[in-house]
Parts: C-alpha cells; sequence; structure tokens
C-alpha cells in the first residue's frame, strides 16, 4: 500500500533530477516490427497511445481506442498472430486476458528493454510480471465549500457525516437534493455496493474459493446505508452514471458526492458550470462506513499488456514503444493534469488530491480475481430492486447469490 | 420454375444467409449445450502500485490441459436452459408447490430475472405493435389526403422518427424527459405536480418506452400503408359514395379489406422488431426499470467475464418465442403456398 | 369529381390537424437537434433552465455570439468527419447493390417455384431474421480476427448484406408475385431461357419494387450501429461509429457537441434524397407494393 505514497511523495524532490536524466536515456526510434493497441478512449489513454505510436513512427502501428474495447480485446488477440499486440486494461479487466490466456509474461522484456521501469508500476500475478500499470484512480469525496460553511458543517470523513450534512443542507433549505453519486443501474451501482461492502469489512468469498458470501449483516449495511443516501438524491439517480453525475454538478445542485478522481478535473475548471460552482469545487479523502476502518473505496490502476500470439520482433516493439510512452517522457503540462500517473516525474495537482488521499488511507484495490467480474455483474442487475423498495435487503442479496452461482457454475468456477 | 435454375437463381443469396446466419446460428445453438471447463482455481499473490494481496487464479497450465481435451467446452445438455438465469425450471416448481396462493407465485416468477424480461418484452411488443399499425394507418389516411405539392416535405418529416438515428435520437429524448428538461418540464405542467420525474418511477418509465417505440417505427407502417392506398381502386370508392356510404363506411368496407395484406407484413415485421427491443433501454439508461430479453444478451457479452453459453441460451429461447409469436402468420403463408400450386 | 374535393369542412379539419400534430411530435427532436447544434454544451444539455438553448445564455458568455459553429468545425475538420462520410457512401452503395442484385434474383425465383421448399426457404429467412443481432456480431469476432478479415469496409458490407437478405427476400418476393406470371412464361413458350426472360421481361418493370426495397437497405447501412462499431477498425470507421466516438463513455467537452453537429450531419443528405427520389419511392410502393 505504502509503495506509491512513497513513490507519490518522494518524486515532488526526486522528479526534477530523474527526468531530465531519464528523457535521453529512453530510445526511441524503432523502425521495425509492429505495434497495434487496443483500449479505452479516456484522455489519459489517448495521450499514451499517440506517444507509443509516435514512438514506434517506423514500424507498423494502429490503435483501436474504444468504448467497446472489453469486447474486442479477447477475441483481437486470441488469433495468431493477434490482431492487437497490446490491450490497455484496469485491475478488473486484465483478469479476462488471463483466464483466456492471451496475454504474455513480461519478465524476460523488462529484463532486457524495462530496467529503468520503477518497481510500483510492475504488476505481478503469481510473481510473474503481466502488466505495466502507469494510472492510478480511485472514487472519493467531492464537496462545494460554500455550501458547507454556509450550513456550518465540517468537511464530512464518513457516510454517517454525509447523511447528517445533507439533512442539514435540506434543513437550510439550500438544496433539495444535495448527495450525489453515480447510481445508474448496472456497472455503476454494482461499484458504489463494492465500495460500500469493502467499507464495512464484508468478504465477498470465502477463502480460497469461488463461493459468494454477501448475504450477511455487512450485506445488508451496506444496502442500508446506500438507500439512506438516496433519500438525499436527485429522484432519477438509478438513471445517472457518471456523466449524468457530473453534469448535475455543474448544473450546481449537488454538494456532497463520491467520484472518480479522474472526473474531478472536468468540474474544477471553468467550462460548463457557474464560477460559483467551479470555484468552490473541492476534492476530500476517502468515506468510511461504519467502523470497520476500511475505506469504502476501491484503487484502480490501468496498464498495458503484450499479447502472447505475436513474434518475439513484434513483443519487443510494442513493449520499447509503450514503456517509453509511460515513462516521464509522457509527461508536460497537458498531459500532468489527466491522470495520477505512476512514473517518477509526477506532480500531483490538486484534483489528484482524493486518489492520493485514498491511497494514503490504506484502501483497497480492486479484486482482482477471476469470478469478480460475474459477481459485478449480478449486483448491477438486482440492487435496484432493494432501493426502489421492492424487495427486502435480505432478499435482494439472496437473488444476487444466486444470480452470481448459476453464472459462475456455468463458466466452471462452481462445481 | 426448374428445380435447376431455381437453384442457380437462390445461389448467392443462399450462400451468404447461410454462412452469415444460419452458420452462427448453429455455433450459440452448440455453445449453449456446453459451459466453460471446469477451473483449477490456485491462490496467489498480486502486487502492484498499491502493494501486494492474496488472491485467486486460475491455473492456467492444469486448465489448459482440460480445455485441449475438449476444445468445445463440457457438454452440459440443457443445463443452461434450466438454470436460475434463464427458465429456472426447479425455482419454479417449487414456487409453484410452495405458492399459497397465485399472487404469492407470479411474484416469486417475477422475482426470476428470464421471466421479468419476458414479462416487459411481450407487454412491449403486445402494445407497441397494434399502436404502430393503427397510428401509421391513421398518418398515411391523412397525408394522402394533403395537395400533392407538399407531399414531399411532408413525407421526409413524417419519416425523420426512423431515419434520425438511434443513438442520439434517444439521448436527446432522455434529456427532454428529464425532470428539468422542455418535456419534463411540460409533463409536470400538465400533470401539476412539480416532483413527478419519468425517470424515478416504473411504470412512466414503461409508458415511455413504449410511446418511443411507437414513435420510431410509426414511419415504417406509415410508407408501407400510404402506398396501399394510392391503389385504392377509385371506381369502387365512387361507387360507394353513390351508393350513399359515409366517409366512415368508406373506409371500413372499401381501404381497409384493401390494406389487409399489408397489414399482415408490417405486424409480421414490428413483431419481431419489438421483440428484440434493446436500444432504447440502452439509451433511455432503463435497465433499473425495464428488461428485455436482448438487454439479458447484452449484460452476459458486456460484462468483464462474459457469458457466452448464457448469451447463446438466451437468444435461441428468443428465436423460439419469435417462431410462437409469428406461427399464426407462418400458417397462412403455408396455406397461401398450397393453394397457389 | 375526385373523391377529395366532396370532404365535409369537419373532417378536413379533423384530418388537418391531426396531420399538424404528428408532424410536431416527429419533426420536433430534430429541430430542436438542428437549432441545438448551434450551441455549446452547456446549453444544449442545460439543468439549470431548459430555457437557456432557446436564447442560448452560456453560447453568449463562452463564445460571445448567440449561435457557434464549433460543433461542425470540430466534427468536420477536426475530427476528420468527412472520411467516415466518404466510408458510409462506400458502404451504402455497395450494400444497395449487393442486396438488390442477389435479392431480386432469389425473389423472383421464389415467386416462381411451385415447390414446398420455397416456402421452407421464406420461412428460414424469416427465422434468421429473428436472431438478435448482437449475438451474431459477438459470434463473428473470433473467425474474422483468426482470418484477417476484420477491419475491412469489404467484411461489413458483406456482413450488412447477409443480415439484411431476409427482409429484402420478403419484400421482394412479395412485389414479385404482383407481376403476373403469363409474362415471363410467354416469353419462355417464345424460346427465352429462364434467365433471359427475367433479363428482358422482368427487369424493365421490377424498378419500382426494387427501389422501395433499395430505400429500406440503404437506410439499414446509412444507421447501422450494431455491425459497424464491432467490425470496423478507427481509420474505416462509418459516420455512426464515429458518432458515438464522440459521445464515448467519457464524455469529454465539447466532443459532445460534436455528436449533435454530426446528427445533423448525417440527416441533411437524407432530406435531399428523399425530396430527389419522392416520386420514385411512392411510386415504387405503389405498384403492387408489399402484400404479404
Amino acid at each position: 500500500m505504502n509503495m506509491l505514497k512513497t513513490a507519490l511523495l518522494g518524486t515532488a524532490i526526486a522528479a526534477v533530477a530523474g527526468t531530465t536524466a531519464m528523457a535521453g536515456g529512453h530510445g526511441c526510434a524503432i523502425d521495425s516490427g509492429r505495434i497495434s493497441i487496443i483500449g479505452n478512449e479516456f484522455p489519459a489513454i489517448q495521450s499514451v497511445a499517440a506517444l507509443a505510436l509516435e514512438c514506434a513512427a517506423g514500424a507498423e502501428t494502429a490503435s483501436n481506442l474504444t468504448a467497446d474495447h472489453q469486447t474486442l480485446n479477447v477475441a483481437g488477440m486470441t488469433g495468431n498472430p493477434a490482431e492487437y499486440t497490446s490491450a490497455i486494461v484496469a485491475n478488473s479487466s486484465i483478469v479476462a486476458l488471463i483466464n483466456e490466456d492471451v496475454i504474455q509474461p513480461l519478465d524476460a522484456l523488462v529484463a532486457e528493454y524495462g530496467a529503468d521501469i520503477p518497481p510500483q508500476q510492475l504488476i505481478t500475478v503469481d510473481g510473474k510480471i503481466m502488466a505495466v500499470a502507469f494510472m492510478a484512480n480511485a472514487q472519493h469525496l467531492v464537496y462545494r465549500k460554500d455550501v458547507l460553511e454556509q450550513a456550518g458543517l465540517d468537511v464530512p470523513t464518513s457516510y454517517e457525516e454525509v447523511l447528517a450534512a445533507a439533512e442539514k443542507i435540506r434543513a437550510d433549505g439550500i438544496m433539495e437534493n444535495p448527495v450525489g453519486g453515480a447510481y445508474a443501474a448496472g456497472w455503476n451501482l454494482a461499484q458504489e455496493f463494492t465500495n460500500m461492502y469493502i467499507g464495512t469489512g464484508g468478504q465477498f468469498f470465502e477463502p480460497g474459493t469461488a463461493n459468494v458470501t454477501i448475504n450477511n449483516a455487512q450485506g445488508v449495511q451496506a444496502l442500508e446505508m446506500m438507500k439512506a443516501l438516496t433519500e438525499y438524491m436527485n429522484p432519477d439517480y438509478l438513471t445517472h452514471d457518471s456523466n449524468a453525475t457530473s453534469a448535475e454538478w455543474e448544473a450546481g445542485n449537488v454538494a456532497l458526492m463520491n467520484m472518480w478522481g479522474s472526473r474531478t478535473g472536468v468540474l474544477m475548471d471553468a467550462e460548463g458550470s457557474a464560477p460559483e460552482v467551479y470555484e468552490n469545487t473541492v476534492v476530500g479523502g476517502p468515506l468510511t462506513v461504519g467502523d470497520s476502518g476500511t475505506p469504502a473505496t476501491t484503487l484502480w490502476w490501468d496498464g498495458w499488456t503484450v499479447a502472447k500470439n505475436i513474434s518475439d520482433e513484434d513483443a519487443a516493439t510494442t513493449f520499447q514503444a509503450l514503456a517509453h510512452a509511460t515513462s516521464p517522457a509522457l509527461l508536460n503540462d497537458e498531459t500532468m493534469s489527466q491522470a495520477v500517473w505512476l512514473m517518477d516525474g509526477f506532480e500531483a495537482q490538486p484534483v489528484n488530491e482524493g486518489v492520493l488521499a485514498s491511497v494514503a488511507a490504506g484502501s483497497t484495490p480492486y479484486p482482482m480475481v477471476p469470478f469478480q467480474g460475474l459477481l459485478h455483474s449480478a449486483l448491477g442487475d438486482n440492487i435496484a430492486d432493494f432501493l426502489q423498495g421492492a424487495e427486502s435487503a435480505e432478499q435482494t442479496l439472496a437473488d444476487i447469490e444466486a444470480a452470481y452461482t448459476a453464472a459462475a457454475t456455468e463458466q466452471g468456477f462452481l462445481q | 420454375m426448374k428445380h435447376k435454375s431455381f437453384f442457380w437463381f437462390v445461389l448467392p443469396s443462399v450462400i451468404l444467409m447461410l454462412l452469415f446466419i444460419a452458420l452462427p446460428i448453429v455455433s450459440v445453438v452448440t455453445q449453449s449445450l456446453h459451459t466453460q471447463h471446469e477451473q483449477v482455481i490456485i491462490t496467489v499473490e498480486n502486487c502492484g502500485p498499491f502493494g501486494c494481496t492474496q488472491a485467486q487464479s486460475v491455473d492456467q497450465e492444469a486448465t489448459q490441459a482440460l480445455r485441449d481435451a475438449e476444445p468445445l467446452g463440457r457438454f452440459a445438455g440443457l443445463e443452461v436452459y434450466k438454470d436460475r438465469n434463464h427458465l429456472a425450471v426447479s425455482d419454479v416448481a417449487s414456487a409453484w408447490q410452495n405458492s399459497n396462493s397465485y399472487r404469492e407465485f407470479w411474484n416469486t416468477l417475477m422475482n426470476l430475472p428470464f421471466y421479468l424480461a419476458l414479462a416487459f418484452t411481450l407487454t412491449y411488443t403486445a402494445i407497441v405493435t397494434p399502436m404502430t399499425i393503427i397510428l401509421g394507418f391513421v398518418v398515411a389516411i391523412a397525408i394522402n389526403s394533403v395537395a400533392r405539392s407538399m407531399r414531399g416535405p411532408t413525407i421526409f418529416f413524417s419519416l425523420l422518427p426512423m431515419i434520425v438515428t438511434p443513438l442520439v435520437g434517444a439521448l436527446i429524448l432522455f434529456w427532454m424527459v428529464d425532470a428539468r428538461g422542455i418535456l419534463g418540464t411540460a409533463l409536470q405542467w400538465l400533470a401539476d405536480d412539480p416532483s413527478l420525474s419519468v425517470k424515478a418511477s416504473t411504470p412512466l418509465m414503461w409508458i415511455m418506452l413504449m410511446v418511443y417505440g411507437t414513435w420510431s417505427s410509426i414511419p415504417f407502417a406509415f410508407i408501407v400503408y400510404y402506398a396501399g392506398l394510392q391503389t385504392v381502386n377509385q371506381d369502387t370508392l365512387e361507387a360507394a359514395m353513390i351508393d350513399g356510404a359515409s366517409r366512415w363506411e368508406r373506409i371500413r368496407y372499401v381501404i381497409i379489406p384493401h390494406l389487409a395484406p399489408l397489414t399482415t407484413f408490417i405486424a409480421l415485421i414490428q413483431l419481431m422488431d419489438n421483440f428484440r427491443v434493446f436500444e432504447p433501454i440502452i439509451s433511455f439508461q432503463a435497465q433499473a426499470h425495464a428488461r428485455s430479453l436482448s438487454i439479458a444478451i447484452f449484460t452476459d457479452l458486456g460484462g468483464e467475464t462474459r457469458l457466452l453459453s448464457s448469451a447463446a441460451a438466451t437468444s435461441v429461447l428468443t428465436i423460439v418465442f419469435v417462431a410462437i409469436l409469428l406461427s399464426p402468420v407462418l400458417v397462412r403463408t403455408w396455406r397461401d403456398f398450397g393453394t397457389k400450386n | 369529381m375526385s373523391v377529395a374535393t366532396r370532404r365535409p369542412l369537419t373532417v378536413k379539419f379533423v384530418a388537418t390537424s391531426f396531420l399538424m400534430l404528428w408532424l410536431i411530435v416527429a419533426a420536433f427532436p430534430f429541430l430542436w437537434t438542428l437549432w441545438g447544434s448551434f450551441k455549446v454544451e452547456g446549453d444544449f444539455f442545460s439543468k439549470a433552465d431548459w430555457a437557456n438553448s432557446l436564447f442560448g445564455t452560456l453560447t453568449q458568455s463562452e463564445t460571445g455570439g448567440s449561435f457557434t459553429g464549433a460543433g461542425y468545425f470540430g466534427a468536420w475538420i477536426q475530427e476528420e468527419f468527412w472520411r467516415a462520410a466518404l466510408n458510409t457512401a462506400i458502404v451504402c452503395l455497395c450494400v444497395v447493390t449487393i442486396s438488390l442484385t442477389c435479392g431480386t434474383l432469389a425473389a423472383y425465383a421464389l415467386s416462381r417455384s411451385p415447390y414446398r421448399y420455397a416456402f421452407w426457404l421464406l420461412l428460414f429467412a424469416l427465422i434468421f431474421r429473428a436472431t438478435p443481432p448482437i449475438i451474431l456480431v459477438s459470434g463473428y469476432l473470433l473467425p474474422f480476427f483468426e482470418w484477417n478479415l476484420w477491419g475491412h469496409l469489404s467484411t461489413t458490407i458483406i456482413v450488412l448484406v447477409a443480415i439484411n437478405q431476409p427482409f429484402t427476400l420478403w419484400m421482394l418476393h412479395s412485389f414479385f408475385k404482383n407481376i403476373p406470371k403469363d409474362l415471363d412464361e410467354s416469353a419462355m413458350v417464345d424460346g427465352c431461357t429462364r434467365f433471359q426472360a427475367f433479363r428482358h421481361v422482368i427487369i424493365p418493370v421490377m424498378w419500382p419494387g426494387v427501389i422501395t426495397t433499395g430505400l429500406f437497405s440503404f437506410l439499414l447501412a446509412y444507421n447501422d450501429f450494431a455491425v459497424t462499431s464491432m467490425l470496423l477498425s478507427k481509420e474505416n470507421q462509418t459516420m455512426v461509429p464515429k458518432l458515438a466516438s464522440f459521445l464515448g463513455t467519457t464524455q469529454t467537452k465539447g466532443n459532445v457537441m460534436f455528436a449533435v453537429a454530426a446528427v445533423v450531419s448525417i440527416t441533411a443528405p437524407l432530406f435531399v434524397m428523399i425530396l430527389f427520389f419522392q416520386r420514385q419511392i411512392v411510386s415504387g410502393l405503389t405498384a403492387g407494393a408489399v402484400k404479404g
């Protein structure tokens, strides 16, 4: 947990010397082989892919950055030779590539070309390097300084305090629905439950097995807290993904919300909202729930992988170009605020404080478990029933377990 | 037509359909009868920027041996069809035995994802199809009475709901029906209820989806009916008028029978398309309120771990249900073939 | 005297007002988009007050004028939407041509065959059409990647033609049934082969039906998202997936307005097309139309 913290805080001093030394050290004139990247399409990934392709300008280059990357990447890396030589993934999506056995261990490539990649960027599974991470992300509190001051409130650190603050803001007549959150049914809602359940100290699975164990007191507690929060949300919350939640924030309708670190940049710039909104938007730390001590949030990384079914030359080209693209050479005034970068030389911006605080508070990374995705889907399909008051928390949790068990049996994780 | 010339005439079309539709269907059916191999799970240590954790992982070498032995996966027969996420045979049977009333049985049934999706899909199909046919007919009648010079623009504007890409069409409507959007505000004003929100209520969301579905398929019915109206025999109409038939009687006894064969065609296509309802639910972010069979397939394929067998089973069930729905039309076509020999 | 001129006033009034209502309902979202495409995002998707999109309050404060062409500039120049437009033109042209060529041949044969297998072929075509397209597309991915077919315009064209074939068959089948059998059979009595009879007797009279079916094939190819978004590489993207990429999962500021401008840009050529072809469309539908 502390590796990133030390690395990030330490770089403030080390970076100044490090950046200049390393930028020159990385050779970047690759003119043979092939690189073809598939990944999601948010700006930070666009920057990485652009630099990688520029670095390998002499080679055969292509990139496909799209929202559908998860559907395409496994199929596109299964052929031989694979269409894509690299997939950009996160800690949730790398497991699908490992399960299908389409990405290669990078130990040999790191030894040959990646001596200067700092250890905190290397993702190892069972001792083998499977990916190189380049950015971190987490959800944390975002609040309106002026509204909290007007209501005479301190910055909340737990969901219980968020509820109290929301009640006060509503009672004072400042805002009708002061709480925001990406509660859209599906992936977003499941992510909020995952955060909350981790915050209560719950275990998703029986240790060492794929047997789900969420129908317990912690599960009920997590659901009850989510429902309590929705009382202070816009009644349309089940249709609000993070785009819509950000739009609510910019419209000045929300004072407290749990939001992705990568999304806070646009909330604090001058475009799209009134000055009183963007000037008073401040990021806080992760929130807690109950007294487990674990923050109710998950830590995420994004990183790149190298396909298995490609020639050694293509693998070397891909590795070198991406290693360059995720080295300090990437960092400039424009890219610096796009993400919480993991490479040396990154200087934290005010928008990044929430993610750094989440890391510093000892939050849990999103579980990198082969069957977590199945549980995530089951959660996303079922929680809305409880929030709408259609059934009890126990019934919802039982439904989730049953849906997960059927899916995990089909996938061969359960017998 | 001779067998030989028939063969050559249909060959290109049949090859295309065999390769790109029939083969995939065969593989879908095969897939739905198989499940993944037993995965050998081991506990490993994962390290990354946030430190190290103990987690489960699939033992690739051990699993690979199983995969090589049976590349299609384990043969499971109808297991996937019978599991809880599909027909839920055992859950339905136990609910039937343990329920004290039909109402209780119904509630248990509606808690099962497949039956809930089926209920919405059938309701949607049963309401949108006739609405489309009736309104498309009325629009066609109305446009047919417009002065000829105005018909071009009128037809274009009437086709707009079908033309504008659903992707953005629904995005804009999604904003419009928001409680603070133009339509949402109008609805609140009409209902005199400032807290009314379409997106927050399941019944209103269902109505919204059906209104959108009707709106976007009226142009199809309209254009087909409009064409039919051009061929109505004017002499028959004149004769009916001389006999003193009212306007309504002329529509009822001359125009509607003339358009009946077209209605069959529209109903066929609309039943099929409505049963596969998908895009509006995604665009209106309505998964919390309404799920269709296509949405179930989409979530199975779109998750981090793709549930291929589950999606395949739902697809096969969809095809079977469409075939049942269309059976009256198919029987009719069969009889037509019989008489024309 | 024609029927239309003898309508009582009340009926005419009801018909006209219903038509006006329908036209407003049908066209309003598009006209709203057209108007809004010249505003900034804050106005178009205004959460603060819907009237902002009428008056352009934020457009005024962000750009200094009531209208801005930034969406169009961004989409067409900066994001090179014209490439996608070119690809769409190629795809539509090829899909319509191939679809109609295969479709007319097969549908003609189906309408002239007295045997049961023709019925079964039509029936299977119907079952094929009932398959959800998502599952078909996800089935294509693996083999296409394996055989290096993925990403090319030609692959997408063939797939679109194949998926569209059942509808084309059914529609053209009904058209051909309305062309009297005596026409081609008398030509065959005169010594033509089946193909010659088709070529010289049927082709000259089939255009109305073909044009109508072509219109539907065209709209399918023009508006398709499910197939084109999954099977085309970045540089071969057609307009609709390109438009979707402006929206993205994480909406970057300003890009949403590129999408809105793109919607207007996509719809405009269709307006011209329909005005141009309206006579053919209507007469095409007229000549026998789709009598299932």
